[in-house]
């Protein structure tokens, strides 16, 4: 309200009703304070009162970090109810992002703290798996931020990761090389986003059921190709080098994090440079200024000589070029041969990841990492034979993006053009 | 520009039309809406390619593809609804397309650069803008100064003002008016597209005048109003509506301590308390989107209340159902007629039993009668002097003010208590608006109580009997008609003195 400047109406400017109690941030605080209560109560009686072992080192036996199981849940369940409490009793606004993360970090402690009690955990194996798993779901949602900032809808990313996975085997097989096979990754999401550019853009097709057919499309191409060629004769056609893992010496001496982040392979790298080449990208440089105007006002930028079509295309080309290569993961780092459907709805967690960070490349970020780590948990829970099912934890990112899209987290707003094709009146 | 012909399928929405802008002069273009003057100047812009005709600038004959080629050749445009981004900053708005940039394969942006530049141009024209504002936060007359800013940021030698007073008060129209004198001071032209021939007078060195995609005439200011309009419309009209003076009655409609939030949940409605009698019309006057749409939504329970009463003859409204709020009696012509007044894939006939369809004689709730329905329509394209060539034609294929007097006619087709008229003239032509003015008063004088909202500040004058001003969700002030103009003005600005005093 402020901002308008006649002084002599700044008086009646107040509100006469009051603002509901149950606002966002008190909603948020109650759900806090529930999920720490079920933390502390059910997780801290559940818990074994035994020593959880959070180990550093690459053994079992090594520098770790311990706490007594039912103690540990108790106390983090406490600290999530008084974040919660917190939210509840009002604090100012710039404090309530923290506390919220606060809270939620305390709830997966607690949890932790039940689970690992008597047992211990291997903290460089969950940061480095979760970042494996993160890998696809980074790139995917790049290739989301690229499309949907621009005003396009991505839905195809699980097409564009199939054709990128497909492609990278039989070309990295053909050729025997993983960097043919990279290249031919970004081919593949290519050959995919120029179908969803053309119909999209040109032939102005519904986004999403483009998307989704493009989707299906890539699945039985794949398919097909996968029994028809790859099956019967393996080793001459499905048998990709993997991408090599390189070790910066120095830096991946430093604990737990040397070992993740700087002993690991070229596409993870990619990644995260990606992720600060787009932000930068999108908020400081005139493509970027431009993509976001075609995002949100295609006609304003229209009206100062911005092409709208042809930015349009290029960000979804662009975008191909990042899922294909986010496809490459499954085949030339994960499980170094093709399979039918093999990313078995990656794209669609990738989607998730995207609206959950909010349309930015560091939100998208944080969001495909939470997913990992949530998907290295379940695999986690089942190895040591936990009571609860993994299967739960495998729901949790869209679970989240439910959460995140009804607007509980903060506000989500997609690109007010996102999906509205351009049309010249 | 000469010989410029535009067709739209049937449509001669420009008809050889030739024009001339000298340098350093204000050339008023005036129409009626829907006579043109904006098709022509989209394609002076490059938004849409003439069919016929040439665009010479400065005697050298110039073929405009797109925007970008008119901006290279000098050429500016402020657009009716504005080309802005609302989550932009002012400096990006108006950096997007010509951008100082330090190179790099994106163009890093030099925002530095950028932000003096808005300030030096903000300055140099005397048009003060804040370049670190987000749009979607500045009021309207800030953002259309913006507007201006980034067409002279760009050294425009002929700038286009596409209907620029419609959403300003009349104090921010005085204020743009005096901008475009200095500006025409300066050496550049300016093009003023407008259907108001107050403003007209007040500051054009030359008039032409369009009527149904024709030049129609060139005249100077000092040409008189009644001629202008009379060239505009093509017959001699009356501006004002003539009426016989109110016999309110009981109360109708009751609303007090009303809040509403807007659809971003900013409060738009902030305690509003007003009564409407029958046998009268209660004209709400102001500025657009001050909280008229969101008020009038309230009241026909198509928003959520959040605080306040809405009373019909004393019972409560809020919480119904926009259906229960028609058949409690209450008309209604929406605002946007387009989106809300009327299915334009539907015949003439589906639409004037929209709301009645489920009921006798239209219909059993199960099955429709379409021989009632037909004949039903017939008789309401006689008796509201709609112009279609059959009660089966679509919509759609009405010009606007049919379309209009399809809503009026369906609204006042059953028996009524209250009618809510928003916008009810907005591009509706002149002759269609004589026709549902008097619609209106004939409702008040069978002794509906009538509730009209405009933004046309004539229209409000010209129809109440008595004027609520509306600024930023608040009723300042109720005033009668006869009430000098520069005093509401000063109103709907948000201007209260101690004369003024609220009922």
């Amino acid at each position: 309200m402020s901002g308008v400047s006649t002084a002599t109406v700044e008086d009646l400017a107040e509100a006469t009703a009051p603002d509901r109690f149950w606002n966002r941030q008190r909603r948020l605080g109650a759900a806090l304070v529930v999920i720490g209560l079920i933390a502390a109560v059910i997780f801290g009686s559940l818990a074994e009162s035994a020593t959880a072992r959070f180990t550093i080192s690459e053994d079992a036996e090594g520098a770790a970090l311990s706490i007594n199981g039912q103690l540990g849940a108790i106390l983090f369940g406490i600290v999530t109810i008084a974040a919660g409490g917190a939210l509840l009793a009002g604090v100012a606004k710039r404090w309530q992002t923290t506390l919220l993360v606060l809270g939620i970090v305390t709830f997966v402690f607690s949890f932790l703290c039940w689970q690992v009690a008597g047992k211990f955990l291997p903290l460089v194996d969950t940061a480095s798996g979760s970042l494996e798993l993160a890998l696809p779901l980074i790139l995917g949602a790049l290739a989301g931020v690229l499309c949907e900032r621009s005003g396009v809808v991505n839905v195809a990313i699980e097409g564009q990761f199939l054709m990128g996975a497909f492609g990278a085997a039989l070309v990295g097989t053909l050729a025997t090389s993983v960097w043919a096979g990279l290249i031919s990754a970004v081919v593949g999401g290519v050959i995919i986003a120029s179908l969803l550019a053309v119909l999209a853009i040109r032939f102005l097709v519904d986004q999403v059921v483009v998307g989704i057919v493009l989707n299906l499309l890539a699945l039985g191409i794949t398919g097909f190709l996968y029994e028809r060629l790859m099956q019967p004769d393996a080793l001459k056609y499905n048998s990709p080098p993997r991408l090599p893992e390189w070790r910066i010496p120095g830096l991946a001496d430093i604990p737990v994090v040397g070992p993740v982040l700087f002993e690991t392979n070229l596409l993870v790298w990619l990644a995260l440079a990606l992720v600060v080449v787009i932000h930068l990208g999108l908020t400081r440089t005139r493509w970027g200024l431009r993509t976001r105007a075609v995002g949100e006002h295609p006609t304003a930028a229209d009206t100062v000589g911005v092409r709208v079509r042809g930015l349009r295309y290029m960000n979804v080309l662009l975008g191909g070029v990042v899922a294909g290569a986010g496809g490459a993961y499954f085949t030339l780092v994960s499980t170094g041969a093709f399979n039918k459907n093999m990313t078995a709805g990656a794209g669609f967690i990738a989607l998730a990841a995207l609206i959950f960070g909010r349309w930015t490349p560091f939100g998208a970020l944080g969001a495909a990492l939470f997913f990992g780590f949530a998907q290295k948990l379940a695999n986690y829970l089942s190895a040591v034979g936990s009571p609860v099912p993994n299967q739960f934890l495998n729901m949790l990112p869209y679970i989240a993006t439910i959460i995140a899209v009804a607007g509980l987290v903060g506000r989500v707003r997609a690109p007010a053009a996102d999906g509205v094709p351009y049309v010249k009146s | 520009m000469r010989g410029i012909t535009k067709r739209f399928g049937d449509l001669v929405a420009n008809d050889h039309i030739d024009i001339t802008v000298e340098p350093g002069e204000v050339h008023a273009l005036l129409g009626e809406n829907g006579a043109g003057k904006s098709t022509l100047m989209n394609q002076l812009y490059g938004l849409l390619q003439p069919d016929e005709g040439e665009i010479l600038v400065d005697g050298e004959k110039k073929v405009f593809r797109s925007p970008r080629d008119a901006i290279a050749a000098g050429i500016g445009m402020v657009h009716q609804h504005f080309m802005l981004v609302p989550v932009f900053t002012v400096a990006e708005n108006i950096a997007l397309g010509a951008e100082e940039t330090r190179g790099g394969p994106l163009g890093w942006l030099d925002r530095r650069r950028n932000r003096r530049d808005v300030l030096e141009t903000s300055k140099r024209y005397g048009l003060p803008v804040d370049p670190d504002a987000l749009v979607e936060n500045l009021p309207v007359g800030a953002q259309q100064r913006v507007e201006i800013v980034k067409a002279l940021t760009r050294e425009v030698d002929l700038l286009i003002l596409d209907e620029p007073t419609a959403v300003l008060t009349p104090q921010e129209t005085d204020e743009l008016l005096a901008v475009m004198r200095s500006l025409a001071e300066t050496g550049k032209s300016i093009v003023f597209i407008t259907h108001k021939l107050r403003e007209v007078k007040a500051i054009a060195d030359r008039i032409t005048v369009i009527r149904r995609g024709r030049t129609v005439g060139t005249a100077t200011p000092d040409t008189s109003e009644d001629e202008l309009a009379a060239l505009m419309v093509g017959r001699d009209v009356s501006l004002e509506v003539s009426k016989t003076p109110a016999d309110p009655g009981r109360e109708v409609l009751k609303v007090s301590g009303l809040v509403v939030d807007d659809d971003r949940g900013v409060r738009a409605v902030d305690g509003v308390d007003l009564v409407v009698r029958s046998g009268e019309v209660l004209g709400i006057a102001g500025v657009q989107g001050n909280g008229q749409t969101e008020l009038v939504e309230a009241i026909m329970g198509l928003r959520e209340i959040r605080a306040g009463a809405v009373e019909l003859e004393d019972k409560s409204l809020a919480g119904r159902t926009t259906k229960q709020v028609l058949r409690a009696g209450v008309g209604y012509v929406p605002e946007d007629r387009s989106l809300d007044g009327v299915v334009k894939d539907f015949t003439v006939a589906e639409n004037l039993v929209l709301d009645m369809y489920d009921r006798a004689p239209f219909g059993n709730g199960f099955a429709l009668n379409p021989k009632a329905i037909d004949e039903s329509a017939r008789e309401r394209v006689t008796q509201f002097d709609i112009r279609t060539s059959s009660p089966q034609s679509t919509v759609g294929t009405l010009s606007g003010g049919n379309q209009q007097k399809v809503v009026v006619a369906r609204e006042m087709s059953r028996p009524l208590k209250l009618l809510i008229a928003a916008q009810p003239t907005r591009g509706v032509d002149v002759g269609s608006i004589e026709f549902i003015h008097n619609q209106i008063i004939h409702e008040r004088d069978v002794g509906t109580a009538v509730l009209v909202v405009s933004s046309e500040l004539d229209e409000v004058v010209g129809l109440a009997d008595r004027i609520a001003v509306m600024y930023r969700g608040r009723i300042l002030a109720v005033v009668a008609p006869d009430m000098p103009r520069e005093e509401i003005g000063l109103l709907m600005a948000g201007v209260v003195t101690q004369a003024e005093d609220t009922e």
